[in-house]
C-alpha cells in the first residue's frame, strides 16, 4: 500500500514576546497521522481557528519548516530531515489550493498567465503544450479555455474564481492537493458545487486531498478520514464517517454539538467559551482540561496518549 | 409593527444608478428575531442600512420609507431622523469587531465617548462593567485595547455595545460569520437570551440558513434586490412556497446524512440587466414561459406567509419537486 499521507512526532514551536517574557506557542505538538490506502483518498483536518491545522498545511506544503519530526507524502519525504525531492519535483506532486481566491490572483495580471506559469515553469511544457494542459485542466473544473482567456480577477465571481485556482493546481497532475479552507469564502449557496467537484476529481480523476477545514459539515460528506485538531494537538483521527457518528473525544463532541444544523434545536445551555489561547498552549497535560466537562486531576499534569480503539481510530484522552 | 414601505435603494456608480433594494414592502412585528437570508449582493446588508438610516454616498435612499413604531413628542419616527435614536433606539452589531472598534483606544472609553458630557462616565463604566459579566465576559475585559482580546471576546464587546442600553431594535450584519462554531453558538444563546429578557426585535443576516433555524422566529429571503419570501421561520423550514428558499435550506449537507447535495448552479442575474419577469427564473427548475415574461407578485399566500413566485401553491403541494432539485435546472424541460 501506498502512504498517502504519513507525519511522525512533527513539531513546529513559534516563539512570542520579546527577550525577558519570550512565550513559546506550539502550533504542532507531536502530531501523528498516518493514511495508507491504494486508492485515492479525502483527508479533512478539522479544528477552530489556532488549532493548527493551518500550520500542517504549510508543514505539508513546505512553506514552513518543522522545528522536529517528519512528513512523508506518497513515500516521499516532504519536510524533516532526510533526502527530499527538489522542488520543481515535489510541486508536480503536491499543489495547493488557497482560501481566498481574489487574494490568490493579483488584479494587475490576467487569470491564465498563472495558468500558463505553471504549466510551463513546473510541468516544463512548451506554449502550445501550456494551452492544451490548460484547457484540459479548466475543463475538468466545468469552464472554458475560451471565456477565462485574457480575463482579470475581477471578472469572476467567487466561485468561479476558486474553480480556475483549482484548475491551476491540477495542471502538474499533482498525487495530493491540499486545500486550506477553499470554500469558506464563497456563498453558502455555491460551496456545495466545488466540494462536489472535489469528489468528482478523487473518483474520476484518482487525485487525493487534504482538506483543511473548520466546517464539520462539509467534511463528513466529503472525507474518508479526519483528523481533529485543538491547539496544536491530534485529539481524534480515523475513519471520517465512524468518528462523526459516534465522537469519543468531549472536544469533538462539542464540535459537534455546535454546529447550527436545520431540523435540531440547540439545548439553551450555556458553554465554556475558550480561555486566553496563548495560555493553553502552555498547558503541560491535556490542552482541553479546563473546558472539558470530564477533566479530573490526571488531566492537568499528564499529557494523554494516543488511545487505538477497535474501529481504527485515534483518542487522545485519558477516559477514552 | 415596523412598516417598510416600498424601499427603493440605490448606489451611485461611474456607470450609473444600480438598484441594490427594489421595491420592498413589508410589514414586521415587533419583539421577534427576524432572519434575513440570501445570497452575496442580494441586498441583504443594504436593506439593514436603510433600516438603520445610514445612508451615505454612494448609497441613496430613491423612494419609499421605515416607520419603526415608536414616535417622539407625537411625530413618529421615519428614515429621516432615526439618526438622533442611534444606539438609544435603533443599534448596530457589525460583522468585524477588529475593523469596528478603535485599536489605540481602550474599550472602556469606546463605550462613552458618544455620550452627552453631562453624563456621569463612572456611573455608566460601572453599569458596563456589571452588564458584560451578563455576557460571560470578565469586567476587566473593558479596560483592554482591542488586540488584546480574541476575536469572540471581541464580538462579545460588540454585542454588550449593541445592547446596553436596550434599544428597541437592533440590527446585526452577520455577526457570528467570522467566528469558530463553538464561539459562535455560545455568541448566539447569550443573543438569544437577551432578546428574550428585552423583548427587543432584532433583524439578524447571515447567509447561514442553520443558523437562522436556531435563532430565528420570522425568516426573510431576499434575492437579486428583491423579497422573495416572508413568513413565520418554523412554516419556511418545513413548507417553503419559493423554490430559491427550498434549494436554500437543502443546499447544505447534515452529519448523518449521505444524500447527494447540490448547489444552487449558475449565479444571480447582474443588477444592470434589463430585468424582465421572475429574477429566479433562469436558475428555477420550475420556470415556464409564464415565469420569462411576467414578475410575480409578492403576496400572501397563507396567514402572515408571503411569497413571490408564481407557483407558490403547487409548489408546497406536490412532493415529486424534490426529486426535480437533484437535477440540474438545465437539463429540466418546463412544466
Amino acid at each position: 500500500m501506498t502512504i498517502i499521507l504519513k507525519t511522525s512526532h512533527l513539531n513546529k514551536v513559534y516563539k512570542l514576546g520579546g527577550f525577558f517574557n519570550r512565550i513559546k506557542i506550539n502550533a504542532l505538538d507531536d502530531v501523528n497521522l498516518t493514511v495508507e490506502s491504494d486508492e485515492p483518498v479525502i483527508i479533512s483536518v478539522v479544528g477552530e481557528s489556532g488549532s493548527g491545522k493551518t500550520t500542517l498545511a504549510k508543514v505539508i506544503l513546505r512553506l514552513v519548516e518543522p522545528t522536529s519530526g517528519s512528513a512523508h507524502v506518497y513515500d516521499r519525504l516532504v519536510a524533516g530531515k532526510g533526502d527530499k525531492p527538489s522542488n520543481r519535483e515535489f510541486l508536480n506532486s503536491v499543489q495547493p489550493i488557497f482560501q481566498n481566491p481574489f487574494e490568490a490572483f493579483s488584479s494587475h495580471r490576467t487569470v491564465d498567465t498563472y495558468l500558463s506559469d505553471t504549466a510551463v515553469r513546473v510541468t516544463k511544457l512548451s506554449k502550445t503544450e501550456a494551452v492544451d494542459a490548460m484547457t484540459e485542466a479548466l475543463h475538468l473544473v466545468g469552464l472554458d479555455y475560451r471565456d477565462v482567456r485574457g480575463k482579470y480577477s475581477n471578472q469572476f465571481s467567487g466561485g468561479e474564481l476558486q474553480r480556475v485556482s483549482i484548475a491551476r493546481a491540477l495542471i502538474p497532475h499533482p498525487e495530493i492537493i491540499v486545500a486550506d479552507e477553499p470554500v469558506s469564502m464563497i456563498d453558502a449557496s455555491l460551496r456545495m458545487n466545488i466540494i462536489n467537484l472535489f469528489l468528482s476529481l478523487k473518483e474520476e480523476y484518482k487525485r487525493s486531498f487534504l482538506y483543511i477545514t473548520h466546517d464539520l459539515a462539509t467534511a463528513y460528506y466529503i472525507s474518508d478520514y479526519i483528523a481533529v485538531m485543538y491547539r496544536g494537538s491530534i485529539v481524534e483521527f480515523g475513519d471520517a464517517k465512524a468518528i462523526l457518528a459516534d465522537p469519543q473525544h468531549p472536544y469533538t463532541q462539542l464540535l459537534l454539538d455546535s454546529i447550527p444544523e436545520i431540523g435540531k434545536k440547540w439545548q439553551r445551555k450555556r458553554i465554556a467559551l475558550a480561555d486566553i489561547e496563548a495560555k493553553e498552549f502552555q498547558f503541560t497535560g491535556c490542552r482541553y482540561c479546563n473546558r472539558c466537562p470530564i477533566a479530573e486531576d490526571k488531566c492537568v499534569t499528564e499529557r494523554p496518549p494516543a488511545v487505538k480503539k477497535v474501529d481504527g481510530r485515534d483518542v487522545y484522552c485519558h477516559f477514552a | 409593527m415596523i412598516r417598510l414601505n416600498n424601499i427603493v435603494a440605490t448606489y451611485t456608480t461611474t456607470r450609473g444608478e444600480v438598484s441594490a433594494v427594489d421595491g420592498v414592502n413589508l410589514e414586521i412585528p415587533t419583539g421577534k428575531i427576524i432572519g434575513i437570508a440570501g445570497e452575496s449582493g442580494c441586498g441583504k446588508s443594504t436593506l439593514l442600512k436603510v433600516i438603520y438610516g445610514d445612508l451615505i454616498y454612494p448609497l441613496a435612499l430613491k423612494t419609499g420609507s421605515v416607520q419603526y413604531g415608536f414616535d417622539s413628542f407625537g411625530q413618529e419616527v421615519t428614515t429621516s431622523d432615526i439618526k438622533e435614536y442611534w444606539f438609544k433606539r435603533i443599534s448596530y452589531i457589525p460583522q468585524s469587531s477588529m475593523s469596528s472598534l478603535n485599536p489605540v483606544i481602550r474599550i472602556n472609553k469606546q463605550f462613552t465617548d458618544h455620550l452627552d458630557p453631562s453624563t456621569d462616565k463612572a456611573k455608566v463604566l460601572e453599569d458596563v462593567r456589571a452588564y458584560v459579566q451578563k455576557l460571560d465576559l470578565p469586567p476587566e475585559a473593558i479596560d483592554a485595547y482591542p488586540h488584546q482580546l480574541s476575536g469572540g471576546m471581541r464580538q462579545r464587546i460588540m454585542v454588550a455595545m449593541g445592547t446596553f442600553f436596550n434599544p428597541d431594535i437592533i440590527l446585526a450584519d452577520e455577526p457570528t460569520t467570522a467566528l469558530d462554531v463553538v464561539v459562535q453558538k455560545g455568541i448566539l444563546l447569550l443573543l438569544m437570551g437577551l432578546q428574550e429578557e428585552t423583548k427587543s426585535t432584532i433583524f439578524f443576516v447571515s447567509h447561514d440558513m442553520g443558523v437562522h433555524y436556531q435563532i430565528t422566529h420570522k425568516m426573510l429571503i431576499m434575492y437579486a434586490a428583491k423579497v422573495v419570501e416572508f413568513g413565520d421561520s418554523d412554516i419556511i423550514f418545513t413548507e417553503p412556497l419559493h423554490p430559491y428558499t427550498r434549494m436554500l435550506i437543502e443546499s447544505l449537507p447534515t452529519i448523518g446524512d449521505d444524500h447527494l447535495r447540490t448547489g444552487v448552479s449558475g449565479r444571480p442575474p447582474s443588477l444592470w440587466e434589463d430585468l424582465t419577469g421572475c429574477r429566479f427564473a433562469p436558475r428555477c427548475p420550475l420556470a415556464t414561459e409564464l415565469c420569462q415574461t411576467t414578475e410575480p407578485e409578492f403576496k400572501e399566500y397563507r396567514r402572515g406567509h408571503f411569497a413571490a413566485c408564481h407557483y407558490a401553491e403547487n409548489t408546497y403541494q406536490s412532493s415529486e419537486i424534490a426529486i426535480l432539485y437533484d437535477h440540474h435546472p438545465q437539463n429540466q424541460s418546463p412544466e
